[in-house]
Parts: C-alpha cells; structure tokens; sequence
C-alpha cells in the first residue's frame, strides 16, 4: 500500500476524533494531531487502537509515543505493512 | 433571611416521553411506558417487562457530534440530554465547544443508582478477562466513573461550580436535588442543574430480579405490570432514563425575567438507621415519618396545606405502609387526606432517575394545575380502602393546587422529601 493510500486512510480514521472535521480538508503529513487538529490528547489510544485494528497490525507502546504528525503515524503503518 | 430557590428549567428523558410537552400530554393521559422486552425474556428473566425511552438513538444522535457520542452510554446519554433540554429550557444558550466563557455560578449535580452498568459489562469485564486491556482504549474510565454524568453535563454546558454525582439508591434523583436546593440557600451558587439517570439494561436489573422484587405476573400485558397502591401489585417493573431541572437562586431569575415553574420551599434526607422495622431494602417507618415532617418543617408550612402527594410508590408490599406514613407525618386522616398519585405506574421504578423524572411531573402539575392519574390500580389495596377516593384514576384538574410533597424511599433505608410550591411572590 502506497503512502498516499495510507495518508487517506488515517484522515478518515481521524474524523471521528477531530471535533472540527473541517480542519482535515487542508491536512498534510507535517500536521500535528494534537496541536492542528484539536484531537484531546487522550484519544490518540483509540487512534492508534483503530489504526492496528484497520491496518491488522501491531503498533507497541514506544512507536505508539513516538506519534505526533500525522506523517508520522503513516509512516509507521507503512513500515509495519513492509 | 436565606436565599429563595426556585425551578426555571426542565429537561426529561422518560420511558413514555421525551421533553416536557410530551411528558405532560403522556402525564395527562396516564400514557404507560413500559413494554415488553424480548431481550429479558431471552435472558430468562422472570419479569420481562420494562420502561426504556423509545427512540433514544435518534434522540441521542440528534444532540451530540460523533466525538462525543463514542463516549456517551444510555446513563449518560439520558443525563445529558435532559441537561441540555432543562438548560436551554430556561433560556441559555448552550456553549461551543470553542468558547472559552466558564459560567463559575453554575453547578450540577446529578446522580445514579447504579448507573453505567452497560459499558462495564459489555466493555470491562469481558475485553480484561480476555487479557485485552490495552483495547479497552480511553472512553472507559469517563463512562464507568460514577460522577459520569455530572462530568460529561459540565463540560457540554462549561459550568465552573460544584460538578459531582451523588448516590443513595432510589432516593438518589430527589437528593440531587436537595443537594443542589441547600447549595444555593448558602450562597454558593446561583444556579444547580440538578436530577438523575439510570442506563436501560438488564446488568442493572437482574439483581433485583434474582431478589423477586420485579413484577413477573404481567409479562403479557405489560402496562397494567405497574400497579403501585393495588391489592394485585406483585413488584416494580424496572424503568430508565432521566431528568433535570435547572433550580435557580429567586433573585438571578427575577432579574433576567426567566420563567418560574415553582419554588422548591423544604427538603430534608435522612436514614431510618437499618432498625425499627428498617433494613438494607426496606424503611423504617419511624424514618420515613421523620423525613417528611422534617420536609415540610423546612418549608415552614403546615402540613394542613400540602394539597397532593406524589409518592416513592413502587407497586410493593410498602405501598400501603407508606400511605400510612404520609398519613401519620401529615396528620391527616382519611377524610382530609391529600390527592396521592404515583408516576412509576407509567413509567416503572426509574431508580437513581426515579426521583428527578417524578419531580418533573409534580413541577408539571403544580405549574399547570392538574393532578396525573395513578394507572392500574382500580382494585386499591385493602389495607389503604379508605383512602381510595384519594387516588386519582383519570386526569384532575386542580387549578389551584399550591403545594404538592415528593418523596423517594431507597436500599439502605435512607429517606427524602421535597416540598414544591406554585410560585407566589410571598
């Protein structure tokens, strides 16, 4: 799955925990989920949560700390998707 | 000269109505709520019947954005909504979310009997047992925490005074508010939103059903299941839902000209101490009698002048002793005793929600003059015969009816009583 694909696909899981979905229209890789997007930060668990679950992976606690872009959750997907 | 509380909104979220237009036509009509519910039976519960709000997703959809509707179970759902109603009921705006205003004068608090028992059995319990913690993700504890609901209603509306739930089982809802009534007395806030919810479902009930307290003679008609003040009542049919009123400080509400619905003039609490006949389930009398003098002692009226009572009443073998109760505290006798209805006959025994669904009506009766009929007991218990012509069987109307006494009887024989008052001036 390309980087593209995968972008598209965390803006859509990202719909439900953005409170002002309109803010997604503009987002690219460098947005910041907490900051950009107003996600409370203790949401970004079934974020990740929804991730491993539409992507049928595994992200671990470290990668998962790791997550502040949007680029940043893509990447790790796509690295976990080899 | 303490301060004056008065109710200037309302919000409610009943088996047999939603909003208060609705609840007063289904009030008047003597509309029951309670239906069959197939899951019970599947479940093989003896009493299978129920009062749950019909519609509620929609409802519930129709109020909140998705963010918040993955956090928001029935308890919580039922709590909030009628905040919402009972808020804007009384002519505020409800706030963005981006709007940084906190109201500091404005409070809730709101109350459950058991309350988010939903989320716990079909989140908790199951995904930890599976050894699956990490999943259970970050909308868990908000749902599960027994202040839930206040919680979830402060930061929708942005208040920034007391924001707690309390819990005293089935007295829970008439609590809150009296909470909420001393609160402004003492000059602490200006306004408390302040009630009761209880989630729908049979994780809440089958302790009561295992206890055979639950109506299991009326699985085919169910609603006739509610029989409070009946010689044929055989147990409370389990109800849910919820409701708020907006109780203000007299003077904020005279000064931005909000419609008055009624003063809420005395209320006490008390405990029945588990003696004397009372016990974890059921009151002592002693107790109860205390709590209601003590009420309308509070309220600086004579007991002479309570027009109507509307009952904690469940449609058990206490109905009859309770009758005997408000008798003896209210020294009245079968010939001056007050109108006595019982709201759960229409919408079951709605637990911590009973009380704040209960009080809407008896604010509804005393703002629009009528009295509500108590449905499905024709056949009065022989025990309280005479005081049958008491017990309304279709809609009075009472134009006149000035003060009407509200009380909730609950596990661990703890005791509360409201007095309501059509607003005067003096």
């Amino acid at each position: 799955m390309d980087e593209k694909n995968i972008f598209d696909g965390m803006i859509n899981i990202l719909k439900t925990y953005t409170k002002d979905p309109s803010l997604l229209e503009k987002a690219t890789m460098d947005t910041h989920i907490l900051n950009d997007l107003k996600v409370n930060s203790a949401r970004l668990v079934d974020v990740v949560i929804k991730c491993e679950d539409v992507y049928s992976i595994s992200i671990d606690d470290d990668e998962a700390d790791k997550i502040r872009t949007i680029g940043d959750a893509v990447r790790i997907v796509k690295q976990k998707l080899g | 000269m303490r301060k004056r509380v008065v109710v200037t909104g309302m919000g409610v979220v009943a088996p047999n109505a939603h909003g208060l237009d609705n609840f007063e036509q289904a009030l008047r009509a003597g509309a029951s709520g309670i239906r069959f519910q197939p899951l019970l039976a599947e479940l093989k519960f003896g009493c299978q019947i129920a009062g749950v709000p019909e519609n509620f997703d929609a409802i519930r959809k129709s109020y909140f954005d998705n963010e918040k509707l993955m956090s928001i179970n029935d308890n919580i759902g039922f709590a909030s909504v009628s905040a919402v109603d009972a808020w804007k009921d009384a002519g505020f705006n409800v706030p963005e979310s981006g709007d940084d205003n906190v109201d500091w004068d404005t409070g809730v608090v709101a109350g459950s009997g058991i309350g988010g028992m939903d989320t716990i059995a079909q989140n908790v319990v199951p995904m930890i047992n599976e050894g699956r913690v990490r999943r259970l993700g970050s909308r868990i504890v908000e749902q599960v925490m027994n202040s839930g609901t206040s919680a979830r209603i402060g930061g929708i509306l942005a208040v920034g005074n007391q924001v707690t739930s309390n819990s005293s089982a089935c007295s829970t809802g008439n609590e809150a508010i009296i909470d909420s009534l001393w609160r402004i007395r003492m000059g602490l806030a200006k306004r408390m939103i302040a009630g009761g919810s209880e989630g729908a479902t049979p994780y809440i009930w089958g302790g009561f059903d295992s206890m055979r307290v639950m109506c299991r003679k009326f699985n085919e008609n169910p609603t006739a299941g509610s029989r409070p003040l009946s010689a044929s009542a055989c147990g409370f049919v389990p109800g849910s839902g919820g409701a708020m009123l907006l109780l203000e400080d007299l003077e904020t509400a005279i000064a931005r000209g909000a419609r008055i619905y009624a003063e809420v003039i005395g209320g006490a609490v008390n405990s029945g101490g588990q003696r004397m006949g009372g016990s974890m389930t059921a009151p002592n009398p002693a107790g109860v009698r205390k709590c209601i003098r003590a009420a309308v002692a509070d309220a600086g009226i004579n007991p002479v002048e309570v027009d109507a009572i509307n009952g904690h009443l469940t449609a058990t073998y206490a109905d009859p002793i309770e009758v005997g109760n408000w008798a003896a505290a209210l020294e009245r006798t079968p010939d001056n005793f007050p109108f006595i209805n019982a709201t759960k006959s229409l919408i079951g025994h709605c637990l911590g929600a009973a009380g704040a669904i209960e009080s809407v009506a008896t604010v509804l009766q005393i703002f629009k003059g009528f009295i509500h009929p108590s449905i499905n007991c024709e056949d009065v218990h022989p025990d309280i015969a005479a005081y049958a012509a008491k017990i309304p069987h279709s809609c009075i109307e009472f134009p006149d009816v000035r003060i009407i006494a509200k009380a909730g009887f609950g596990f661990g024989d703890v005791n509360s009583c409201i007095i309501y008052k059509k607003w005067e001036e003096k």
